[in-house]
Order: structure tokens, then C-alpha cells, then sequence
């Protein structure tokens, strides 16, 4: 256990991934620690979301190694395997909820998989969910395409987290929100953090919540990690592209 | 560190405790249920009443609810339950999870008499909307025909073309194989019972009427119900989905215009043609048996046949086929369009886009054999 603690959950070496003859990354380097909540930034389509679908092992590799809780995704069994698949979730860009199914059996499909629970206490903790990431009860019998964008966001969110995971993968979370509907969206996360012991893996494009929600930032380019660090080391840091994203005039503006 | 999860009393006067050791997460949720349930049953008679969570070694959201539960249900009149002992470290999520509003929404999805009584009436009733919807879409189908019939230009040719070559020509090879396999069957059947009463050469008779005026048409009708009127109800259903018909829309472009017309024509123009060929190519089927399994050679067949039917049987066929084209390609246009938010409602209207089609294309097969028959053709 306490070398588990020592140990970064996430641990990616030297990932390769291509696409025909287009290297989207290229022997990638990350680490992601036990409790914290990693800001992922980059240019659009240098790859994040490429990254996080091949750590939950969606987009297949060319070479490199992937440990998520210790396990090495290559070499591990489907019972190891389902194992790490269960203590993660994940937030898909746009969802991804069942659109045949109610919020309320969205919710609770991955605890009917994986769980032996009684309806009754499914039902309650759907609610418990639900609550959590700040809906109203009422909201569990409607369908996906009755939800609006926001709502949306927050039930897939409800999802993830349906089985207590200690990871979460988040591809961008607050886009398509409002800022203030972003906002508490990222305040969530920062609650939820908190009170789950959640460690959280965020794609995002969203400078407030890099400021507000992140204790770490990681920045993708050329498919490497060309930075990591402190929000105040990237603003210190000297990379062209850096130096845009964060003293442009969209992060002036943030930063007041 | 881990071990099984306990909820034991401890005595404490006529004050009520209880202390919570172990694991309460979600892979214990039954056995954590069970002694929840029973540890209710305790509630009454003490002046107060404590849940000592101290020694709980992890807590997850499904244990502090169960928590929280058994705090409620302990909870009777003045005397409130507390919880105490709890670590910094789940306070938080136990307060969060205290919001929670107790009684939890439960629909009654119960299958009633009354219910399905109820499905059967709407569905009747619905009958009535989905032919005021065909009657409508042909009305706007024709109104963009007359428009593009006024403004040549606006025709959408590229798309007409893309279309005939998805409906016809990718789907001479499978139309052509059926009916030829249709024709052998045909003639098969023929020469096997009609060779009993001597009359083996009657099967080219029956093959040529038969083919040029029903089953050439109506066969590939129902084919091509099954593989284009499908994949229309199917494409525009997902185009609705993703809100790209309101994209059209809000461009100030027609869906019908750009959307339905040129499907409609393209089937409209593919159905005759795919007719023809079905029927050259169950002839040529039912030929071929007739010569290897009947002994009837090709030039008495050919002569034969010329015999048996005439230009009328071959017009009533091909006649047929660009109508039954308008109705598939309306009643996969509706349903298209009908398509809600969902997965399963897309899945829903490409059926019954299917059902419907074939549904249609016999009833109007039937109400041309009436019309046939009465002119005398």
C-alpha cells in the first residue's frame, strides 16, 4: 500500500502512436500522481484526446508501456484487466450516454455489471449521484436527447463515477458549457476530488479551469510532453507556444 | 487494513450504539445492506443513539450511504442519531451525501391489461397520422418537383447521380442473382407438376406472364424496400439526429429539395431499370432450366414464349415499378424524418421504414391487378 501511494497512478513510457503514416505520438513520457488533478493542454489536434483514449485503450499503440494502478495493460489477463477497468471512469467529449436508456439506467449499468446491489439501494444511490454532481432527482427518468448540453455533461459525469472509481478521465469537460455552468462544473470537480479521493485526468481547453481546478499541468506538442508542471511554471516558461497560450490575450483576461 | 465490514451494538445504558468496523464499499454493498437492515430493527426505547464509524477502514459512496440510511431510519421523534468518530478524510463525502433527498424516484413500468389496451388503441388511431404523413410528404415532394421544374438549375443532379448509383447499378448484382435464382425455381416447380399432365411446354407460358407482369416487379420492389428504402430511413434518421436537417434549414435550404428529391428521383429512375433486368434475368433462369431439367431446347422456349405473351404483359409490369418507387421512397422519407434523439427510435423507424415499404408495395400491386383486370389488359 504505501509504495502504491509513492507511485504514480498513470504511468505511460515511451508511447508511439500512428495513424497510416502520420506519428500522432511520439515516444511519450507522462506520469500522473495518486490525488491530483492533471490539466492536459495542447494545440488542437496534437493528440490529447488520442492519448487518453490510448490509456483506456481504445486507439492501439506502436510501441511503449502503460501501467494504470501498477498493472501493465499489455501483459495483464481480462480479470486484471477488468479489475483496473473497473476503477476508472470516464467522461467522454460529448457524453456518451446510452441515448435508449434513462438517466437513471445509465447510471446504474456499470453497477448492475459489476456490482451485486439491490434496486433499492441503486435507486438511492443514483440519487446520491445525481445530487452529487448538483441535479435534481426528477432529472433520472428522462432520456439523453430530453437533456440539455450542460445536463448532459453532468450525467455522463454521474456515470463515471457510478462505481467509485479512484481515476477519472475527463476529455473536455466545460466545453460547450457556459462560463458559469464551466465554472461550477470545475468546482465540482475540485468537490468531488476532494471528497472521493478522486485522482483526475483532464483534457481541456479551458484556461479557467487550468487555473481554478488543476494542480498539475502537462502540455502535448510535436507528440511529445513539451512541459509539466505548476500552473506558475508554465507561465514562466520560455516554449513560443506556451508563451502564446498563456500570455495571450484570452489568458490576460483570465488572469485579470 | 481491508477486512470484512461488521456493524456490532455495544451496550451503553439506555443509550443505543453502534460501531462500524472494516470495509464499506460498494464489493460488500449485500452483506453492508443486510446488517443495515437489521441493525433498523433496534430503533425505539434509547434516549440517544450514536453510530461510531471510527474504526472504518475505507468508505465509499455506497457505505456512507448505507450509513446515512441506517442514521435515518434510527432516527424517531426528538431523538436523532449522530454519527460520530468520523474521520477528516470522509466527512466531507458523508455531509454530501446527507443532501441527498431520501425518497428516490420509482417508476412503475408495470405491464397493465389497461396499458396494452391502451397501446393497441394509439397504435389504431396512429394509422390515420401515418397516412395524413405519406400524403403530406407527397405533397412536398411534388411541390419541389414543380419548382425544380420551373428553375431547372435548382435540381440537385451530383446528388441525383450519387443516388442512382447507390440504389441501381450497386444493386444489379444481388437483383440480377435473386431473380435468376427466382426464374429456376419457377420453372422447376413448372415442369415438375405440369409434366404429369403432359403439358411441360405451358411452364414458358406461365414463366412469362408470371415474371413480366408480378413477380419481376414485385420482387424486386421488395428487395429494394428492404436495401435502399432501409438505408434512406437510416441516413436522414441520423442526419436528424445530429441536427444536420436544422442546419439545412437555418442555411435557408430545403431538406426536401436537397434531401428528398433527389433519393425520390433516383429510386423513381433505378426501380424500372432493376425491374427490367430482374425480369430478363428470370426469364433467361427459368430458360435455362427448362432446357437442362425439362428438355424444352431454347429455340422452341424463345418461340414459345413469343407466343404466350404479348407487349401488354410487359407494359402492366414495368408500369408498376416507378409507383411502387414513389411509395417506398415516401414511406423511407417519412420515417427518415421521424427519427427522435435516440439510438433505439432510429432503430425503430429503419424497421418499420422496411415493414411499411413492403406493406405498400403489395397493396398497390394488388389495386393495379384490380385496375388491370378491369380495363382488360
Amino acid at each position: 500500500m504505501a509504495g502504491e501511494i509513492q507511485n504514480p497512478i498513470i504511468r505511460v513510457r515511451d508511447i508511439t502512436v500512428q495513424f497510416g503514416t502520420t506519428r500522432v505520438l511520439d515516444g511519450l513520457n507522462l506520469d500522473v500522481k495518486r490525488g491530483e488533478i492533471l490539466g492536459f493542454v495542447g494545440p488542437s489536434g496534437a493528440g490529447k484526446s488520442v492519448l487518453t483514449r490510448t490509456i483506456i485503450g481504445l486507439v492501439p499503440k506502436v510501441a511503449g508501456r502503460i501501467e494504470v494502478f501498477g498493472v501493465d495493460l499489455d501483459a495483464s489477463n481480462t480479470s486484471q484487466r477488468r479489475n483496473v477497468e473497473r476503477r476508472w471512469g470516464v467522461l467522454f467529449q460529448q457524453g456518451a450516454l446510452f441515448s435508449s436508456l434513462t438517466v437513471r439506467q445509465n447510471i446504474q449499468f456499470p453497477m448492475r455489471e459489476y456490482l451485486r446491489v439491490s434496486q433499492r439501494l441503486m435507486d438511492e444511490i443514483t440519487i446520491a449521484k445525481l445530487t452529487m454532481v448538483g441535479l435534481k432527482p426528477e432529472v433520472a427518468e428522462r432520456f439523453p436527447s430530453e437533456l440539455s448540453g450542460g445536463m448532459i455533461k453532468r450525467v455522463a459525469l454521474a456515470r463515471a463515477l457510478s462505481l467509485d472509481p479512484d481515476l477519472v478521465f475527463l476529455d473536455e469537460p466545460t466545453s460547450g458549457l457556459d462560463p458559469i455552468g464551466a465554472g461550477d462544473f470545475d468546482e465540482l470537480v475540485r468537490t468531488l476530488q476532494r471528497t472521493l479521493g478522486l485522482t483526475v485526468f483532464m483534457v481541456t481547453h479551458d484556461l479557467d479551469s487550468l487555473y481554478t481546478a488543476c494542480d498539475r499541468i502537462a502540455v502535448l506538442g510535436n507528440g511529445k510532453i513539451i512541459a509539466a508542471g505548476s500552473i506558475a511554471d508554465m507561465q514562466a516558461s520560455q516554449h513560443p507556444w506556451l508563451r502564446q497560450y498563456f500570455h495571450g490575450k484570452r489568458a490576460r483576461a483570465v488572469m485579470g | 487494513m481491508s477486512g470484512d465490514p461488521k456493524l456490532e451494538r455495544i451496550a451503553k445504558g439506555n443509550a443505543l450504539a453502534l460501531c462500524a468496523t472494516g470495509t464499506w464499499t460498494a464489493s460488500f454493498a449485500p452483506v453492508l445492506e443486510r446488517m443495515v437492515a437489521d441493525a433498523e430493527k433496534l430503533a425505539g426505547g434509547s434516549q440517544s443513539i450514536f453510530i461510531d464509524v471510527s474504526e472504518v477502514a475505507k468508505l465509499d459512496t455506497f457505505g456512507a450511504w448505507l450509513i446515512e440510511r441506517l442514521r435515518r431510519s434510527l432516527t424517531q421523534g426528538a431523538v436523532e442519531a449522530q454519527i460520530a468518530g468520523l474521520s477528516a478524510n470522509y466527512s466531507s463525502l458523508v455531509d454530501e451525501v446527507r443532501r441527498v433527498r431520501a425518497t428516490p424516484v420509482i417508476d412503475t413500468g408495470a405491464i397493465t391489461i389497461t396499458g396494452m389496451l391502451e397501446q393497441i388503441g394509439r397504435a389504431v388511431a396512429g394509422v390515420a397520422g401515418t397516412v395524413a404523413g405519406l400524403i403530406d410528404m407527397l405533397g412536398a415532394v411534388l411541390a419541389a418537383c414543380g419548382r425544380v421544374l420551373i428553375h431547372p438549375r435548382s435540381l440537385r443532379l451530383t446528388s441525383t447521380v450519387h443516388h442512382l448509383e447507390q440504389v441501381c447499378w450497386r444493386a444489379v448484382p444481388i437483383v440480377v442473382l435473386i431473380t435468376f435464382l427466382i426464374g429456376c425455381i419457377i420453372a422447376q416447380q413448372g415442369i415438375f407438376h405440369f409434366r404429369r399432365f403432359g403439358a411441360d411446354l405451358f411452364v414458358v407460358d406461365m414463366l412469362g406472364v408470371l415474371v413480366l407482369r408480378e413477380i419481376g416487379v414485385l420482387l424486386v420492389a421488395i428487395m429494394v424496400a428492404g436495401r435502399s428504402g432501409s438505408a434512406y430511413t437510416a441516413e436522414l434518421g441520423s442526419m436528424k439526429m445530429r441536427e444536420e436537417i436544422d442546419a439545412l434549414r437555418t442555411m435557408g435550404f430545403d431538406p426536401i429539395e436537397v434531401l428528398v428529391l433527389p433519393r425520390m428521383l433516383a429510386l423513381v429512375l433505378a426501380l424500372p431499370i432493376l425491374a427490367f433486368l430482374g425480369a430478363m434475368a428470370a426469364l433467361y433462369g427459368g430458360g435455362l432450366v427448362a432446357w437442362l431439367y425439362g428438355g424444352v431446347e431454347p429455340e422452341a422456349f424463345l418461340l414459345r414464349l413469343r407466343d404466350a405473351i404479348s407487349i401488354d404483359h410487359f407494359i402492366v409490369g414495368i408500369v408498376k415499378a416507378p409507383v411502387m418507387a414513389a411509395v417506398i421512397g415516401i414511406v423511407a422519407c417519412v420515417e427518415g424524418l421521424a427519427v427522435q434523439g435516440s439510438a433505439e427510435s432510429l432503430g425503430q423507424h429503419t424497421t418499420s421504414s422496411v415493414v411499411k415499404g413492403i406493406f405498400f408495395v403489395i397493396v398497390m400491386d394488388g389495386v393495379f391487378a384490380i385496375f388491370f383486370a378491369s380495363i382488360g389488359m
